[in-house]
């Protein structure tokens, strides 16, 4: 079905809203004839990307190319694209025929070749004998329909689809992704999907972006970015996951929450910290602890529908999300076990908060924004330096008081038996905290240090 | 009556006194002769008196000039306003709305004397100019405000389509505002039908219109005359707010431009 031909070529494209960098250096390529998704959190860009493409919106730098030639540069109405937005725009004072046939109209089709174009696309979206309906009589799902009918009644070489489910409830969102999939197939148009659900993203796609932050994160199949995540942002924001710190014995063998694992993985190197992901329905879980790789203690079992969810205190004092058909009742010891292909191996982004910084006096330095106090010995006053704080002696605090600055709280991991944060603070720096403290997302909040965890180095000169 | 109507009470008793007795007085002062007799000779008088229909004609004509001229110049400024690229600011808006905060007598006497230093003639010309610097703002903001909150996916929808900027405005924009035009038209076109005040100070009473003559025979104790003269306007005025209401209505649904 995915023809290997390359349709959309993006290449360096960024965009900024004064000083908050929306799309950072975006590469992509979209090829012929597939279902592709941008798929991230609110403000990630996938939005900005997608309007772009539509033209509705100039890069500061990059390049778009349809087929070959570069888009940019026409205006919106003269490119071969048609996008469905997400609150449908349907023009209120055209009922639904002249709502379809607004595009060919403007295109100077014949009447009667519009006619059937029009019947065509409203049969194709099961909306036939709506056309002379006023559209705001019309349901949230019948209006997305007749946006959509809309779009490819003008024969697009490209759909671009701005989350348009998102404002249907759950019922008729199911229906809807079944019908967007096989008009896709049907129509064997391109399509370009935005939407922040995972679950749809996983079910709709051929290939699934990644965005956070302005950046790609991975670009794969859906098999592919739930099976094998490339960094804990994906793993986590991509179906339940259970992300923990673990070490890289050697190659093939992993270790985490206190136990020893055979995995797949190679490559890292001896001892070296990486994150794991382990999706819940992974794990094995037995009433039996005998012969099992690690036990623990059932402390709360739901039922979800089809399987239940259980959170597991094990031996090492970790916390994890376990699926399973079977429930266990809370207070149950019990045996659990993983296969070694059910193991993603990640390499850490980082092991420490890394900044660097000016020693500013005797006793002071400064980074991120602040001055901090710290032993200086063996450096300069106004001597460059490299200043490494380990990712638990960062202290938060609930006031402003003692801080010596301040930022909110914007990504939270739970890491089994600790939190991850991400903390940004008013210039935009971030620095990553763990903690046992409970934080929310988006909670402001006091940062400190103390000066014998601040450590200073010099700066490595790179040897050319 | 319940506890929540009694709140509506100094309301009613203010409608009552100041717009329904007052309007009932016009109706029976309008169908009284000077004793008190009942008479249809005030409505006669207007329509057999060539003069009165004459000045009613010019009000009418006067009152469409400046309405249509409020339009010209008071769409593309609404415009201007509402575009976030053009216009920034929320200064602007205020600016274009800022005449109104000083009494529109005194605007139109500082008018008439500048007119009169630049040694302009005072005519129809001074007259029309008069009412649309009186009047445009109540055009503008109307105007301003749906397109303001006109959602800006339309435009992009229409661009999406194919649409010319030229064929976004006149198939999309222009269509989905005329709401804010026609809210525009009624506090335009009404209140300049009636008005006295502009054509007595801007063309020294040169220019009669119907506002004038109704004013001077109630100034002249004349007032069943005067009654009779406000209550046809009155109709008028009600007829084509009927229309303009139906008309617009009508555009809302069927949607035929």
């Amino acid at each position: 079905m995915a023809k290997d031909q390359r349709i959309i070529n993006i290449e360096h494209l960024s965009k900024s809203y004064g000083d908050k960098k929306v799309l950072d250096d975006i590469n992509l390529y979209v090829r012929e004839g597939e279902f592709l998704t941008l798929l991230g959190p609110s403000g990630c860009g996938k939005t900005t990307l997608l309007r772009i493409i539509a033209g509705f919106m100039r890069p500061d730098e990059g390049n778009v190319q349809l087929e070959g030639r570069d888009l940019l540069d026409t205006p919106p109405h003269l490119r071969p694209l048609n996008t469905v937005f997400q609150r449908y725009a349907l023009f209120p004072h055209l009922d639904v025929y002249d709502n379809i046939a607004f595009g060919l109209k403007l295109k100077k089709v014949p009447e009667d070749e519009i006619d059937k174009r029009v019947r065509k696309v409203l049969k194709l979206v099961a909306m036939s004998d709506y056309e002379d309906r006023d559209v705001e009589t019309l349901s949230g799902g019948q209006q997305q329909r007749i946006a959509i009918a809309r779009a490819i009644v003008n024969q697009p070489k490209v759909l671009l689809l701005d989350e348009p489910l998102a404002a249907l409830d759950l019922k008729m969102r199911k229906d809807m992704q079944i019908e967007l999939k096989e008009m896709h197939q049907k129509l064997g148009i391109t399509f370009i999907y935005v939407t922040h659900d995972q679950e749809e993203a996983l079910t709709l796609s051929d290939t699934i972006v990644v965005m956070n932050e302005g950046k790609i994160q991975q670009v794969g199949t859906p098999t592919d970015i739930y099976n094998e995540p490339v960094n804990s942002f994906v793993a986590d924001f991509i179906g339940e996951s259970n992300i923990l710190n673990g070490t890289m014995l050697e190659d093939k063998r992993v270790s985490f929450i206190g136990h020893d694992f055979d995995c797949v993985d190679k490559g890292f190197g001896e001892n070296v910290p990486v994150d794991v992901v382990i999706r819940p329905e992974d794990i094995y879980i037995k009433k039996n602890t005998e012969g099992e790789q690690f036990t623990g203690v059932v402390r709360t079992c739901t039922f979800k529908g089809v399987h239940y969810e259980m959170f597991v205190d094990t031996d090492s004092g970790n916390e994890l999300m376990i699926q399973d058909y079977n429930a266990f009742e809370p207070g149950t010891t019990v045996g659990m076990h993983i296969h070694p292909g059910d193991i993603q191996v990640m390499k850490k982004e980082r092991v420490a908060n890394t900044y660097s910084g000016t020693v500013t006096g005797e006793g002071k330095v400064e980074f991120l924004g602040a001055e901090w106090e710290c032993r200086t010995d063996g450096f300069e006053e106004g001597e460059e330096v490299e200043v490494s704080v380990a990712f638990g002696k960062v202290d938060l605090l609930d006031h402003e008081d003692d801080a010596v600055t301040v930022g909110n709280v914007v990504f939270i991991l739970y890491k089994g038996d600790h939190y991850h944060l991400t903390v940004k603070t008013e210039d935009g720096e971030k620095i990553w905290v763990d903690t046992t403290d409970v934080w929310d997302k988006n909670d402001f909040v006091g940062i400190r240090i103390l000066p014998k965890d601040i450590r200073l180095s010099k700066v490595q000169k790179k040897d050319e | 009556m319940n506890k929540r109507s009694t709140w509506a009470l100094p309301y009613f008793i203010f409608l009552v006194l100041f717009v329904v007795l007052p309007l009932v007085l016009v109706v029976i002062y309008s169908f009284q002769d000077n004793s008190g007799h009942f008479t249809l000779a005030n409505i006669g008088k207007f329509f057999s008196d060539k003069d009165s229909l004459a000045t009613f004609a010019l009000s009418i004509e006067v009152a469409l000039e400046n309405t249509a001229l409020c339009i010209l110049i008071g769409y593309p400024a609404a415009y201007i306003l509402a575009d976030k690229n053009l216009n920034r600011s929320a200064v602007t808006v205020v600016l274009f709305i800022l005449p109104m905060w000083v009494n529109a007598l005194m605007r139109t006497l500082a008018t008439a004397e500048l007119f009169t230093m630049a040694g302009v003639a005072l005519g129809k010309g001074t007259l029309l100019f008069g009412m649309c610097y009186d009047y445009l703002p109540f055009m503008i903001y109307p105007i301003y405000n749906q397109l303001n909150k006109m959602d800006k996916s339309y435009a992009e929808a229409a661009q999406d389509l194919g649409a010319t900027p030229g064929e976004v405005f006149r198939k999309v924009t222009l269509p989905l505002s005329m709401p804010g035009v026609w809210s525009g038209v009624m506090m335009v076109f009404m209140p300049t039908v009636s008005t006295f005040a502009i054509s007595e100070f801007l063309t020294n009473n040169k220019i009669k219109l119907f506002g004038t003559i109704i004013q001077e025979n109630i100034n002249n104790s004349m007032w069943n005359y005067g009654a009779a003269l406000s209550l046809i306007m009155l109709v008028i005025i009600g007829i084509t707010t009927f229309l303009q209401g139906s008309d617009s209505q009508e555009d809302a649904v069927g949607g035929t431009v």
